[in-house]
Parts: structure tokens; sequence; C-alpha cells
């Protein structure tokens, strides 16, 4: 496996330079025929510009007849402004060359449980990670700062860290700090260090671009929320005239489903395949194939005072799939998305219980939730979700432990709704009836997140 | 065995044999424009239609797969694709068109913007601090991008030179003709006045001499609110403006609203090509415009 990454890390390195080697004979004829059309190109240009400049002078009279009535507003910048081709270079996100553009997403809540949410599990899907209910009551979310720039004419980088509150301790978290190419030959792109994985639909999304306040219970259950780990991703987007993308990443292993960075530190890989397309102009989709493997060694779950211990593997495809629809194409007045995942994991191993006791566990889960949204007209939205989960029977010896299934497959129902004064507030109400646990939940929250600092840009 | 594979699809992609140029932009009035310039010789397509807000497009699969084979990419710019084109950049893996780069090409660094204000913040609504973006409707501005995209079409397919010189000169006779035409036509509209639903027409004011007295919008890029649409009503219900103004994607209702009741007309105009039946290429739309405003003014 590490040869591997070598190689690919080598082919990319090859490519990313110019190779400046005139080999043989007829690469000197390339060069002088290069030259010769270089030169012909500048005589060109010199020609053209002299015709530029004669044309600017006639211009200059045209514009001063056409503006000569408008008000002195743009007589000011009429005199002064010369095109400055280099802006461009600065202009696409707002940002200029030295200082990167910086943003901040507030984000609160209160939320209100009939059941205790401490004491919340789901019976055979021992929670690990960052899964869980959001805190009762009052309660502020993830105040998340974002850092991006290019690093240079090859790189460029980015950095997303959440200041959370844990028991009532305010925590830095560092969600992504990656560098990626950005000038690697056909259609590939390299990136290095902490990121979101890039399975499945929601997994890469910031939380602030949800359409529910919390995860599909199948994100909770097989991820422990959203799988972020450390190390490479490739990603190759074919030359092809509808939308094919491939992408390989090796990574650390240290997070759940994984766990211990097994491999001696490269505990888990991953793949994925994305396509998508247009349905005339009203109509675009997205669907996805992925796939994870995760080492796990001592990979703690349920009760955080006394987790289960799971050491094994954890083989997880998912599949995705999103279609949305705006008349037109027009998403700013009305537009509906339908977006649903399922995922499949077997996990083959031994668990650890609380009595100390180790048994083997080589069980198959399901888990998948469909959900729409719709605006009916510009800044309300609103939405429903189902999820649901199913576990086969791990077995008899595991009869009374949280990782045996109730009877009954785990389900949530959920509504919400949404308003919106721009692109850069939002309040939702949410509410819903979770049958996952032991006993029947209704859950309600309110919701805000707000962002200042520079306008990000999502994807689809 | 995998890096075999990676190498081999490295090898192939610059087979891929590409005749034409191909060019995407942002925005209809640009791949119009290309379609004058680089003739048969390019193969151009707009990411958005006319009847699709600019500020407001999804990163769609669709778009990144034609940024990745596009050789060029043009926009207005001044951060009016900022909400996706920085998406569809990074997503694509594309050298050749990212910013600073011939492929990459923003129209409103040529021409003077209007409303630049580097010192604005958002209590004043999505407004950008590089100015204005809509630079589309003030004719004189096709001229100078016209210059810079001939420039860039010359310096990506240099074969091609002549041939696309001689559209620009072509293009610029016509063109020149043309606004001379339409300012004579429009001479009358000197002095109109006007609401717009956004404040997308400070170009086309600028050059006929109109004179924008509100919006619709109390704060630029939020919809129309009850209260200001009522003291618009308030304030220039007696006879205050001339037109009201809309573009094909925005609501019709605001401006539907106000003109039953202050008998101020409102008008539909195409914001860029495509945006009517009428407005087909670059010309037949600055007709198509001009025609709409002194038909509802009856002149």
């Amino acid at each position: 496996m590490r040869t591997t990454l070598f190689g690919v890390l080598w082919v990319c390195l090859m490519f990313s330079g110019t190779p400046a080697m005139a080999q043989n004979e007829t690469e000197l004829d390339r060069l002088r025929s290069e030259l010769a059309q270089m030169r012909a190109d500048y005589e060109l240009r010199i020609a053209q510009l002299e015709k530029r400049l004669d044309e600017a002078e006639r211009k200059a009279s045209e514009q001063q007849a056409a503006t000569t009535h408008t008000e002195p507003r743009v007589q000011n910048q009429m005199e002064t402004w010369q095109p400055d081709p280099l802006a461009g270079q600065m202009a696409e996100s707002g940002i200029n060359a030295s200082n990167p553009a910086i943003g901040v997403v507030f984000q609160g809540q209160v939320w209100g449980y009939s059941d205790d949410p401490d004491s919340y599990q789901i019976p055979g899907f021992p929670l690990g990670g960052e899964a869980g209910p959001l805190p009762e009551g009052l309660a502020l979310g993830e105040t998340e700062i974002n850092i991006a720039a290019n690093v240079d004419d090859k790189f460029t980088a980015r950095l997303t860290v959440p200041i959370a509150i844990e028991d009532g301790e305010a925590v830095v978290e560092l969600e992504e700090a990656w560098v990626e190419t950005m000038t690697l030959p056909a259609g590939l792109s390299l990136r290095a260090g902490r990121s979101y994985a890039n399975i499945g639909y929601l997994n890469d999304k910031h939380a602030h671009s949800w359409d529910f306040a919390d995860l599909p219970l199948v994100y909770e259950a097989f991820l422990g929320g959203q799988y972020i780990d450390d190390g490479l991703q490739l990603r190759w987007l074919a030359p092809t005239d509808f939308y094919l993308e491939f992408g390989a990443e090796l990574t650390r292993g240290d997070k759940y489903p994984a766990g211990g960075a097994g491999h001696s530190g490269f505990g888990s890989h991953a793949f994925h395949l994305r396509t998508g397309g247009d349905v005339g102009f009203s109509n675009s989709w997205q669907a996805g194939l992925s796939y994870l493997k995760a080492d796990a060694d001592e990979r703690e779950s349920g009760d955080e005072d006394e987790p289960l211990f799971f050491t094994g593997q954890t083989d997880q495809w998912m599949a995705e799939f999103v279609w949305k629809w705006a008349p037109n194409g027009n998403n700013r007045q009305r537009n509906f998305i339908f977006q649903a995942e399922y995922m499949w994991r077997s996990q083959d191993g031994t668990y650890t219980l609380t009595d100390g006791s180790t048994l083997p566990y080589d069980t198959d889960q399901r888990g998948w939730y469909l959900q729409a949204v719709y605006q009916p007209f510009p800044r309300w939205r609103i939405g429903f979700r189902y999820d649901r989960l199913s576990s086969d029977n791990p077995g008899q010896d595991y009869a009374g432990t949280p990782l045996m299934p109730s009877t009954s497959d785990p389900r949530r129902y959920s509504v919400m709704a949404d308003w919106s004064n721009s692109e850069f507030s939002r309040l939702r109400l949410q509410y819903q009836f979770d049958q996952a646990g032991f006993d029947d939940n209704n859950q309600w929250g309110l919701q805000y997140i707000f962002s200042i600092g520079a306008h990000g840009s999502h994807s689809f | 065995m995998k890096n075999r594979i990676i190498i081999i699809l490295l090898l192939l992609a610059p087979l891929a044999v590409h005749a034409d140029l191909k060019i995407l932009t942002c925005e209809p009035e640009w791949a119009a424009l290309a379609t004058e310039l680089g003739g048969n010789k390019i193969e151009v397509s707009s990411a958005t239609n006319a009847l699709q807000d600019p500020h407001y497009i999804q990163a769609r699969p669709s778009l990144i797969s034609k940024v990745g084979r596009a050789d060029l990419i043009v926009c207005s710019g001044a951060q009016l694709e900022i909400g996706w084109l920085p998406m569809l950049l990074r997503k694509a893996n594309n050298p050749k068109v990212l910013p600073g780069s011939p492929g990459f090409l923003e129209a409103s660094e040529y021409v003077k913007r209007l409303d630049v204000s580097p010192n604005i913040d958002r209590s004043r609504g999505d407004v950008h601090p590089q100015g204005n973006p809509h630079i589309q409707t003030n004719p004189y501005n096709m001229l100078l991008v016209a210059d810079v995209m001939t420039e860039r079409l010359v310096e990506l397919d240099i074969n091609n030179a002549e041939y696309y010189q001689q559209n620009l000169v072509d293009f610029r006779q016509r063109w020149t003709d043309a606004i001379a035409n339409w300012e004579e036509r429009a001479a009358v509209l000197r002095g109109k006045r006007v609401i717009a639903h956004h404040n997308s027409w400070i170009y086309l004011e600028d050059w006929l001499g109109l004179n924008e007295v509100a919006t619709l919008e109390a704060v630029s890029g939020i919809p129309p609110t009850a209260s200001h649409l009522g003291s618009l009503l308030e304030q220039y219900g007696d006879h205050g403006a001339d037109f009201i103004i809309r573009a094909p994607f925005q609501s019709e209702k605001p401006s539907k609203w106000l003109s039953e009741r202050t008998g101020i007309p409102a008008v539909l105009l195409p914001l860029t090509v495509g945006g009517t039946d009428e407005a087909t290429n670059l010309f037949t739309w600055f007709d198509d415009i001009i025609n709409r405003l002194l038909n509802a003014g009856g002149l």
C-alpha cells in the first residue's frame, strides 16, 4: 500500500513541474517552431496594440459623448480608470494576494426532548465519534472559523476550526487543515492534510449547509457523525462531456469507524465514483457510490464512561442520490431538493464488553434516509426526512448488551421549516418523532445559523 | 498496478483531440459575443440562461465537467458568480482556466465599473465592493470586452489569429453603427425616471441617461417587502417615475403591484441575450430593450 502511495505522489510531482529537457532533434525542431510562432505572436500583438491605440482615442471621444449626460458620480472614476488585467487574479473570490478569505459561522440552538437525551442509545448501534443528540435546552452550536487562500500558483489551502462547547468548556477543534494542488494535469488533484472524507453526499458538507439541524441517523450510527481523517485524497475528473469523478483516499484511521491508526498509521482507505447531469434547464441530479475500509484497534463506542471496544475491520458501501428542481433552473424563487442515501456495512472482529469479556462479532448492518425540501417562495423552505436502520442479529451471546438490536428497526421522522433573510442568515424550526431508542421520543429544536466574512461557495 | 493505471490515464489525456476552442461563459451575453468573434472556430456554451439569476446558481455536475473541458472561461466577474464559480473551478481540476491564466477572463476588469465601494458592509445587502457587476447593458462595454476577448482567442489559438482579428473589425463596425442607431432612437428616453427591481441596470441608465429613482428591493439582493413597496407607492404614486423595470428571472408580483396602483408602466427588459423572444443575439437584444422602453412610454 505504501509503495502505491509513493508511486502516486511521484507521478503527480513529475507532472506538476515543467520538464524542460529537449531530448532529441525533433524536440529541438519543435522548440524552434514554437519560438517562430512566439515571434509571430509578438508581431501580431504589437500590430494589435497600435490598432488599439488608434481605436482607444476614437473610443475615448465616443464614450465622452455617451457619458456627458451622466451624473458626476462616474466622472472621477472615468478619469482615473485603467484596465487592470492583474486584478482578475484576485477578484475571483474577493481575496487579495496576502490576506486569506476569512469567514465565521455562528450557530446556536435550543432543543427539547420528551426523553432524557443523556441516556439516548440505539439498540444494536452503540454510538461512536461525535454522534449523539444535540444538548438539551439553550446551547451554543459550533462556532466555525474558516480561513482559505491560495498558497502560490500551484497550491491552495484551507483551515476550518470550530469552537465547540463540551461540558461547559470552549474546545478548539481542528476540522479541516489541508493543502491541495491546483495545476496537476489530466484532471487530477491531490489533497493532503485533515479533511472530510469525500464519501457519501453529506459527509463533506459543513453543518451550516445541511437542510436539517442534525445529521441523518445512518451518519450518526455508521460514521460517528461525519468521517474526518488525516491523509491523502486523490481526485480525478474524467475528460468526458458528462460529469464523472473518481476519488481515492488513504488516511490514518484514527477516527470512528476506524480507530487506533492501524497498519502503522495507514488505517483506512476509501474510494468514490460520482456522476450527474441535467434534465432540461429545470432539473439536475447527482449519483454516487463510495466505499470505506476502516481498521479498528480498540475503537470506543457506546457509553463514554463504560465504553465498548471493537477490534477488527469495517467494510462500508454508500450509495447517494440527489435531485434538484427549480423552474428554468432559477432556484431563487422556487426549488425542490430530493436526497437519499443508503449505507451497508459489515464489521468483522471482536467486541470487548463492559464486563471485560471479549466476543467474536461479524454482523451486517444497513441504514438509509430520504428527505425532501421545498422552497415555495423566496426565503422560506419546508422539509421532511425519514430515517431507518436495521441490523443483523450478532448472536445470543450479545443478549442484553448494547449490540443487540431491538425487534423493530430504529426509525425517525423529521420535519423542518426554515427562513433565510439572506444567503448569510437562517432560522430553522425542527420537530422529530424518534423511534430509534427504547422509548418513543418527541424532539423539537430551534436553530440559528449566521455567517460573516468571506462569501463561501457551496457544492451541489 | 494502480501506478500503471494512473500513468496510462495521464498519457492518454493529451491525446484527446480538440479541434475547436472550447469556451464556457458564465452569462449568455458573453457566449453571444464569443459567437460573433469566434464564429465557427469555437464551441461555446453558457453556464446560465437568461431566465436564471446569475447570483444564485448551483455548482451542478454538468457545469463541473464543462469547466473541466474548457479552454477559456468568460464571466462578468466583480463577484457576480462568487457563490458558485470558485467551487466549479476547484472541482474541475483544470489549470488552463484558473484565475490569472489566459483561459480565465473576467469582463468587468476591462470596463469602468460603477458603484465601486470598497468600504461597505452587508447591512446594505449582498453588494459587490468591486462595483456593480451587471456591466453588459452599456454597449460601449461590449466593445471593450470584444477587444480583450479577441486578444485571448488569438493567444489561445494563434493559428486562427487573422480570422479572429477580422471578425473583431467586422463586429466593431456593425456594433458602432448599431450604437448610433440606438442612441438616436433612445434620445427621447433621456432623463426618464426609473424604478428598478434590483440595481441590475445602472450601466443602461448611465448610457441612455435614465434616472434611477428607487429600487423595489429595499436592501440589495433581499426580495422586495410589503412595507418598502408601500413607501414607494406613497413616494412615487403621483407620477413620480416613468418606468418600473425588472429582469425575466425576477418575480413579476412586486412591479405589477406597484404598477397597478400608480399607473406607472411595468416593463420586462431582457438583461441578456435570450431574456425575451425577440432578444436572439447581441443586436436584437439591445433593439428589444429600446423597443420595450419606447413602447411602454408611448414614445
